[in-house]
């Protein structure tokens, strides 16, 4: 009789518990929804939604989650027909990708070291790289301005992607990952005669994959929202992202704006969409203990 | 063969250390020693530097502003992460509700700035719900807050800082829920613990860990919030949000270099003492 009761209580909880979480996500996603019927809502109408926050007419915003006149062809316009909107697509994929390609480069061999040699300073080094990644911009905005001044790359995508080149938590991530296999595996293959650059490239790198992944889903995410590096480092707007040049546009062009949105979104919820578990394994993997 | 080793070791290390040293090591130097000169001639000015700052109002606000910041959405955020991971971690047919609240990490800033201004003007949809409810209960327009240029604008600040880390944090809340001990929660159980008591006593010491890094990433996290604040309210927002992060950038704007120099070693040296303080008290529970 208990155990019944018991059970009921338990389906109960449950039903109440998925009802909270419901409601929490409808809430988290509500943004991305309203962007995307904003995104195929016809100019004229929006702008008849959106009057009330342009003149003082006494009444409120008003929304419709299916547009009434909806106009799929901007998405072609703005794609194929705006070379401008084009230019700052491409502005964002090159910072992007050169980033990550020079993270791979870089930060995974430094992890590699980290996780299976021992040499004098190490532990500093560590604990450098661990102070370096948790630093604000901000802080590092100066010293990394006077860098850029000097080497002559400032208002050039590599005042973006340099420094962001060698942050440092992507090499904290794959360290963890690295961090996980086992010692004796790499001293077989040494007793085999595998060298160090082999042992890197055929146990390191399929056995740490899981973590490269999550590093670079993380990074991507991160690469794809620059917002304080280009406003410092780019003076001149045809450098400019997406990411930056989005909110430029004007409330008048607000069916264009949620357009142009929603091609910015478009990879990073494809990289969401396939990369989710190495994000939630890359999410992890910074909160375990080093 | 020692000696090949070593080079070997080296040969990994170099590109990143290289980078590391030249884009950040080196230059944060050179800042340090700035931040004791004036920014034109370069004359040694002692302490004058960190003295000015101290006595800019700005400087003050920002800082005031950031620790207030922090110290609001910190503990939010923490406790509703809590709360979702727990609710999950107890019903396994929910864990993909996890998704959704990841969703929002990989939404960039600025395609949500125009959704914020809708939601959030004077004459917006949150403003227009409420006004409705209202209007349902009698009561007549009383909502007439503009939320970006009052006080309001701090707490709109609070809300998608939650909306975007909420996922980052739930999963790590998650993993720390999932590592509990199973047969401790059970002998508690036989026991007679009652579920609160279970969770107090049984799975948050256990936790405690895990609060540390949760704290120090979402604190981190929390310098981030410049990006909406920044696109949604331009670089001089309601004096209520007017962050660190708006001050150093409006100074390297004016290119008060010197100023900047100083606020950097402060703002630098005070985070880097509140995460050792943490590690400290990490390592110490861990």
């Amino acid at each position: 009789m208990k155990a019944k009761r018991n059970c009921g209580l338990k389906k109960v909880r449950g039903l109440l518990a998925a009802a909270v979480l419901l409601v929490f996500s409808l809430i988290i996603c509500l943004p991305v929804v309203l962007l995307c019927s904003g995104s195929l809502t016809g100019e004229y109408e929006m702008y008849e939604r959106l009057c009330p926050m342009m003149k003082e007419n006494g009444s409120y915003v008003s929304w419709r989650w299916i547009p009434e006149f909806p106009d799929f062809s901007r998405f072609g316009r703005l794609l194929f027909a705006t070379p401008q909107f084009f230019i700052l697509f491409w502005n964002s994929v090159k910072i992007t990708g050169l980033i990550l390609v020079g993270q791979l480069l870089t930060a995974v061999p430094a992890a590699w070291a980290f996780a299976r040699y021992r040499f004098g300073g190490k532990k500093l080094l560590f604990t450098v790289y661990i102070v370096l990644m948790l630093l604000p911009f901000q802080v590092t905005m100066l010293s990394q301005y006077l860098v850029l001044d000097r080497t002559g790359v400032l208002n050039t995508h590599w005042a973006v992607i340099l420094p962001a080149v060698f942050s440092t938590f992507p090499v904290f991530l794959i360290y963890r990952s690295f961090a996980g296999i086992p010692e004796s595996l790499v001293d077989a293959a040494r007793i085999d005669g595998a060298g160090e650059w082999h042992c890197f490239f055929y146990i390191g790198l399929p056995l740490g994959k899981g973590g490269i992944l999550s590093a670079m889903v993380l990074d991507f995410l991160e690469c794809w929202n620059l917002i304080e590096q280009p406003l410092a480092f780019l003076k001149d707007r045809a450098k400019w992202p997406l990411s930056l040049y989005l909110p430029q546009i004007g409330l008048e062009q607000a069916g264009f704006a949620m357009t142009a949105s929603v091609i910015t979104l478009l990879p990073a919820l494809c990289v969401f969409a396939f990369g989710r578990d190495y994000l939630e394994q890359g999410i992890s993997a910074s909160g375990m203990k080093s | 063969m020692r000696k090949k080793k070593k080079l070997v070791v080296y040969s990994f290390l170099l590109p990143s250390l290289c980078g590391v040293l030249f884009f950040y090591l080196i230059p944060f130097a050179d800042v340090v020693r700035r931040s004791f000169l004036t920014a034109v001639t370069g004359e040694f000015r002692g302490l004058d530097n960190y003295r000015t700052i101290f006595k800019n109002e700005a400087f003050l606000l920002a800082m005031k502003n950031t620790v207030r910041f922090a110290l609001c959405c910190l503990p939010l955020l923490i406790g509703i992460g809590l709360l979702v991971a727990a609710l999950l971690a107890g019903h396994e047919a929910l864990w993909n509700f996890k998704s959704a609240c990841l969703l929002p990490m990989a939404v960039p800033s600025a395609t949500v700035v125009l959704v914020w201004k809708i939601i959030f003007d004077k004459r917006g949809l949150l403003n227009g719900l409420l006004n409705d409810l209202a209007a349902a209960a009698g009561l007549g327009r009383v909502f007439e807050t503009d939320y970006m240029e009052s006080k309001a604008a701090f707490w709109v600040l609070v809300a998608s800082y939650i909306w975007k880390n909420l996922g980052y944090t739930v999963t790590l809340w998650f993993v720390g829920l999932l590592s509990v001990s199973k047969e401790q929660k059970e002998a508690a159980r036989v026991d007679g613990a009652s579920r609160v008591q279970l969770f107090w006593r049984v799975v948050f010491p256990q936790l405690l860990p895990n609060l540390y890094t949760i704290t120090v990433l979402s604190f981190l996290n929390s310098f981030k919030v410049f990006r909406e604040a920044y696109l949604v309210a331009g670089s001089y927002p309601h004096e209520s949000i007017y962050l660190l992060q708006h001050l150093f950038n409006n100074w390297f704007v004016d290119l008060s270099l010197d100023k900047m120099a100083a606020a950097a070693v402060v703002t630098g040296g005070g985070m880097m003492a509140a995460i050792l303080l943490l590690q400290h008290l990490w390592e110490d529970k861990g």
